[in-house]
């Protein structure tokens, strides 16, 4: 094979472009912001179980959250960056799901009478509507407890009581865990096939993938739930 | 054994398809699935209709000619078996089977369930091979070849071609069929000098016809040879290192 001309003219400006442009690129990129989107959740999820430690702790918690990286950031300084980043994260992933889901249409125009699943789990099945519930759960949440917006009693910088009195509305907790089990689906699977998507095989380590995605997704999603059923019971009031 | 056959009828290319309904009569539990077809195949001759265009040639598991989902599976139900070696004792008297040709974009129907497979052979020649100087074979013991490496190559190189993958996956993708084909020359020495422009090649080819990869498993479950998705991750990190250490190159081409 001889190494035969470019198809691109322009290829210094556009390797990284090309890259993107594969299907296999966008599947790193979908992994690469799902590991940050992943760190990031459990960090959440660790920082609110605080909220069984007391009222002082928890909001003391939040209040570090607007200090993190002083003096050297000012207030917030760091709390917006990583949003920033979380916003860049999520706009990429959704991209190019959205993007690998009508190329995947377009390979099979005509379905079939009837198929059978012979491996593929109701996980992996459900990623991409899972995706969409947890798209509509997140924009309901910054509404809820981050800006107050639909919130029926949202006190600023009172973390703890919007927490407390935001989850004793029945169908609020209940959506948040319908929500919380779609994460822990979506985790499942892509915790697992993120190994794949960026190349990550060895016999040594492919025996823990599962095992790894399970835990994770299990944890973040049990402690998720435990919040709102901690109200409803009245453990935290 | 009596059978229920629903077989997908299409005279050509762009004909309208259905399904039409086929009493199978005293099939032998012992016959394949082919074998059974070519019972009925003969009993529609005699009637002077038109028999159910399928394609074969080795019949004993090797070619890759064969393959119609049965059932809604590539292969049908028996697992790690192409269709010609998947015998009837598998069903049971009385059973209604679905028999429906490969479905994907990139594999128009050319008659009932024949499909046209074109598109694998050009993600072979896209990279699917090495540059040399062909002649007398070279001494076997020129080149020492780890035995583990071998036989991981092996069992990429046991893929026939068959299409299953693309077939039973929801995606119509080709990346088992691909990764094989990519993982059994670049796991060799011999295939070491283009390892990384062939998986480029090879995967821009792939992507212009089929659809990308989600992980959900259903090709390595009916591949006929059991090839493993691990060579799926291997040809991703491939890929993705080419991108990585072509780009020097490419920028200068």
């Amino acid at each position: 094979m001889t190494a035969a001309a470019p198809a691109t003219t322009n290829v210094r400006a556009s390797w990284l472009l090309g890259f993107w442009h594969s299907a296999i690129g966008k599947k790193a990129v979908m992994a690469v912001t799902g590991i940050f989107l992943f760190v990031w959740i459990f960090l959440h999820m660790a920082g609110n179980l605080k909220v069984y430690i007391g009222p002082e702790h928890y909001n003391a918690y939040a209040g570090f959250l607007i200090t993190m990286g002083a003096p050297l950031l000012p207030a917030k300084g760091a709390l917006y960056a990583v949003r920033a980043l979380l916003l860049i994260a999520v706009w990429l992933h959704i991209q190019a799901a959205t993007q690998l889901t009508l190329m995947n249409r377009r390979a099979r125009p005509v379905g079939y009478a009837n198929r059978d699943y012979v491996s593929a789990g109701y996980a992996a099945r459900t990623m991409r509507w899972g995706g969409v519930i947890i798209v509509l759960f997140v924009i309901y949440h910054l509404l809820h407890l981050t800006f107050g917006t639909v919130h029926p009693d949202f006190i600023e910088h009172d973390v703890y009581h919007n927490f407390v009195t935001g989850f004793q509305v029945w169908w609020v907790s209940a959506f948040y865990i319908v929500a919380n089990l779609a994460l822990g689906m979506h985790l499942y699977h892509g915790l697992w096939s993120m190994f794949n998507s960026l190349g990550l095989s060895h016999d040594r380590f492919n025996s823990w993938k599962r095992g790894f995605a399970t835990v994770f997704a299990l944890v973040v999603t049990l402690a998720n739930i435990s919040f709102p059923i901690a109200v409803l019971i009245g453990v935290l009031r | 054994m009596d059978l229920t056959l629903q077989v997908w009828r299409q005279a050509s290319r762009t004909a309208e398809g259905k399904f039409v309904t086929y009493e199978a009569k005293d099939i032998s539990p012992d016959a394949s699935f082919l074998e059974m077809l070519d019972v009925v195949n003969e009993r529609l001759t005699e009637r002077g209709e038109q028999p159910i265009h399928f394609e074969h040639d080795c019949r004993e598991g090797i070619c890759g000619s064969c393959g119609m989902m049965i059932n809604g599976i590539a292969h049908g139900p028996a697992g790690g078996t192409a269709t010609c070696q998947l015998h009837m004792r598998h069903f049971k008297h009385g059973d209604e089977i679905r028999v429906e040709p490969w479905r994907a974009r990139a594999f128009p129907i050319i008659k009932d369930l024949m499909v046209d497979r074109s598109p694998l052979d050009m993600i072979i020649q896209a990279g699917g091979f090495i540059s040399v100087n062909t002649g007398s074979a070279v001494e076997a013991n020129t080149l020492l070849i780890p035995k583990a490496v071998q036989d991981r190559s092996m069992d990429a190189a046991a893929c026939i071609q068959c299409g299953a993958c693309v077939a039973q996956c929801p995606n119509g993708a080709a990346q088992l069929f691909t990764s094989a084909k990519v993982a059994h020359l670049g796991l060799l020495p011999q295939g070491q000098p283009e390892r990384y422009e062939r998986v480029v090649r090879m995967v821009e080819i792939m992507e212009e016809h089929f659809g990308s990869c989600t992980m959900y498993g259903e090709c390595e479950a009916v591949c006929p040879k059991e090839i493993s998705i691990d060579f799926i991750a291997r040809m991703n990190r491939d890929y993705i290192a080419a991108k990585f250490k072509n780009r020097k190159s490419e920028a200068n081409g």
